[in-house]
């Protein structure tokens, strides 16, 4: 289905396989099969209430899903015996509301999960924790509090907190969608380079320029299904779906 | 009014033959304030591990805590107290319950127990109240970054509840340490019972009750200042 | 351990327990209630009129009650009930009151700190619109509270002030402190007398277990209708 199916050889870091998902009798997820490979970037898009919210999440099991099956790195997610605090410290997340914990410093933030999850001493968490704020340009705060940031900032630290934890992929849901228009841009600044750098993502976004920048491939939802599952070009030039069709004139459009 | 008054009473020698009357209620006092104190340890931990049972995932954690609210917040603490004086020792297997029952300061620890036990149904509903306020995802947060349940609770979610609970659980530690006073009907020798013998005695009604009416009233202020300094101290800096 | 549990001890005393206390308990309760809601939603307005001789004594009010264990306000109104009936009176001597008087006094004046406060959030809730739309059709300041806010309030205020009221009806239990034979002491005698406390606390616990339970399940449904009809 998908144009550009992983070469056999390539074992993909993400595999989700036909999963559905039900909120009592409301089926949130129809089905859906996608993969992401290594390095490879994948923008999830569709109109709000698609899923793809939903989708990503059960990525590391924040959601669960009753049919289906999806594996990160070869390890079954649902599969009975899988250690899940530990298939999650592999898989940075990086939410819509930041989520930074507001009691913590932002260094704290840093190295909370490097001490407790990954059992690194204080110092190394430390440095590895600033080196990695210095990456998203903001040493200056590391002695702050997340609500002494902006919104922007605190993205960033947000994205710099998943990355301490040295995963082998990126999940992003909606990372600018609760930001004020002025600081859209340092975040995707941000986004870009870790995409050039190689790292492998899964972004839930409406940010059609960060696709076309880096994305490889595209995934459109609607109502619970994956529609469309294509290249950047394909999905841009020549959408299939009417629906596809729809919302990128909509979003397009201005 | 034709009574007479007399505020030299607490400087007049107790009848029980040391100290004056003014050493009796300071006597009272400190029972009313070490019963507070220990009661409310036991209210805290056990309160805390409550409340967090009822917002965990699991149905029969849920289930636990929901009735241990409902059973100790549905019976009256009078009769909750004599429960814990009268009944427990007699159900408790017969050498348990003579072991209490001849327990020096018996009322003490029964006291102790009994409001610890019943105001921990108010702290887990506080604390239970907290960890839903905060925002569904701080849980998904931590535990995205590995966190275990445990962990998630011990990092995340209870140091950020604890913040928001903290003037709500000021009035319960008030309320606590304001019903110790129900502990004088199993003999505890607290405040308001010093207060109510030094009348019996002396016959100086409104002078006992007046002066243990102004220690409540001391007591609730140093209580509610302390409160405000530690909310200052643990503020989080930038937190609206 | 329970071997020698006696249930005739408790059937015998049903009507004792129930026509003597449980009457003596819910009556208190309800006067209570009632009275107490009465002189709170007047503490609430005086506390609210922005008048500083309204609303100080009240506030003090309010706080000195709060801050009182509710026995020690029982013993001071067992002894000042009979002084307030004298000044009241114009009597020459503090007059003699009944216990059940100066229980009823207790509770009506305690609670109301408590009520107070419940009507004092329901007002503050109401937004200030209604006010001034009522203001705005020529209503004066009772003509507004009587008719718009306080119906409001009390509306939405219900079911906290009805969970108040099941608090007041397990603290009438403390009425044993003056001897009076409510519920609980109406068992407590029972018990007493014939040397069966186990029995005896265990029932009245059970019976205001399930009195408390009924009720607070009653609260959370019209709770709930309230708000859907919101």
């Amino acid at each position: 289905m998908s144009a550009t199916a992983a070469p056999a050889a390539v074992k993909p870091m993400i595999s989700i396989d036909s999963i559905s998902k039900w909120y009592g009798p409301v089926q949130v997820l129809k089905d859906c099969t996608t993969q992401v490979t290594k390095g490879e970037v994948v923008v999830v898009c569709g109109p709000s209430g698609s899923g793809k919210s939903t989708l990503i999440k059960t990525v590391n099991a924040l959601e669960p899903i009753q049919k289906g099956s999806i594996t990160v790195d070869g390890i079954g997610v649902q599969a009975k015996g899988t250690n899940l605090p530990k298939l999650r410290s592999r898989v940075g997340m990086v939410f819509q509301h930041f989520e930074l914990f507001p009691h913590l410093s932002i260094t704290d933030n840093l190295t909370l999960g490097q001490r407790k999850v990954l059992g690194r001493s204080n110092e190394d968490a430390r440095t590895r924790g600033l080196k990695l704020l210095d990456r998203v340009g903001l040493s200056a705060h590391a002695h702050k509090y997340p609500g002494q940031l902006s919104g922007g900032q605190q993205q960033r630290v947000a994205i710099a907190r998943a990355l301490s934890m040295d995963p082998i992929v990126m999940l992003f849901d909606e990372p600018t969608s609760a930001l004020d228009p002025e600081m859209v841009g340092e975040v995707l600044d941000v986004m870009v380079n870790l995409a050039r750098e190689g790292m492998t993502m899964m972004v839930v976004t409406h940010e059609m320029g960060f696709a076309r920048k880096v994305a490889n491939r595209v995934v459109f939802m609607d109502r619970g299904e994956i529609v469309e599952d294509a290249t950047k070009d394909d999905f841009f030039d020549k959408p299939r779906s009417d629906r596809a069709q729809t919302f990128l004139s909509k979003i397009l459009a201005h | 009014m034709n009574y007479n008054w007399n505020w030299g009473v607490f400087f007049d020698p107790s009848p029980e033959g040391v100290g004056t009357y003014a050493d009796m209620l300071l006597s009272g006092l400190l029972w009313t304030l070490a019963t507070a104190l220990c009661s409310w340890i036991i209210a805290f931990a056990l309160g805390s591990i409550i409340g967090v049972m009822r917002t965990l995932p699991s149905k029969l954690a849920n289930a636990i805590g929901t009735g241990y609210v409902e059973l100790f917040r549905n019976i009256p603490l009078l009769v909750q107290m004599f429960l814990w004086y009268s009944v427990v020792p007699e159900i408790l297997p017969q050498a348990w319950g003579d072991w209490l029952k001849q327990l020096p300061n018996a009322s003490f620890y029964t006291a102790v127990v009994c409001l610890g036990f019943f105001t921990a149904s108010r702290v887990a509903e506080q604390v239970r109240t907290g960890i839903e306020t905060l925002a569904r995802g701080q849980r998904m947060a931590g535990t995205a970054l590995g966190l275990t349940t445990a962990q998630t609770y011990r990092y995340v979610l209870l140091p950020n509840a604890y913040r928001i609970i903290l003037p709500p659980l000021t009035s319960e530690f008030l309320n606590n340490m304001k019903n110790t006073s129900v502990a004088l009907t199993i003999g505890l020798l607290e405040l308001t019972a010093r207060a109510r013998s030094m009348q019996e005695f002396s016959s100086q009604v409104f002078e006992a009750f007046t002066a243990a009416t102004v220690i409540y009233l001391l007591i609730s202020l140093v209580v509610v200042t302390l409160s405000g300094l530690l909310e200052r101290r643990v503020a989080v800096p930038g937190s609206r | 351990m329970f071997s020698d549990f006696d249930l005739k001890v408790i059937l015998s005393s049903l009507p004792y327990l129930f026509g003597t206390g449980m009457v003596f308990t819910l009556t208190l309760t309800a006067l209570a209630a009632s009275g107490g809601i009465v002189i709170g939603t007047l503490l609430a307005l005086m506390r609210l009129s922005g008048i500083a001789v309204l609303a100080w004594p009240a506030k003090a009010y309010v706080n000195v009650m709060r801050s009182l264990p509710l026995v020690l306000v029982i013993f001071w109104f067992y002894f000042l009930v009979p002084y307030m009936g004298q000044w009241l009176t114009g009597a020459s001597a503090p007059i003699s009151v009944g216990a059940f008087t100066s229980a009823l006094v207790t509770f009506t004046l305690f609670e109301a700190a408590y009520f107070s406060e419940i009507m004092r959030a329901g007002i503050q809730a109401i937004p200030k619109g209604q006010t001034a739309a009522a203001q705005a059709i020529g209503l004066n300041y009772r003509q507004t509270m009587a008719t718009v806010v306080l119906p409001q309030a009390f509306r939405n205020m219900l079911p906290l002030l009805l969970t108040q009221t099941i608090v007041l009806f397990q603290d009438t239990s403390l009425v044993y402190v003056i001897s009076l034979t409510d519920f609980l002491g109406a068992a407590s005698k029972v018990a007493q007398r014939d040397g069966r406390l186990v029995e005896m606390y265990l029932f009245a616990a059970v019976i205001y277990l399930l009195i408390c339970i009924v009720a607070s399940t009653l609260v959370r449904r019209l709770q709930r209708r309230i708000a859907i009809i919101r």
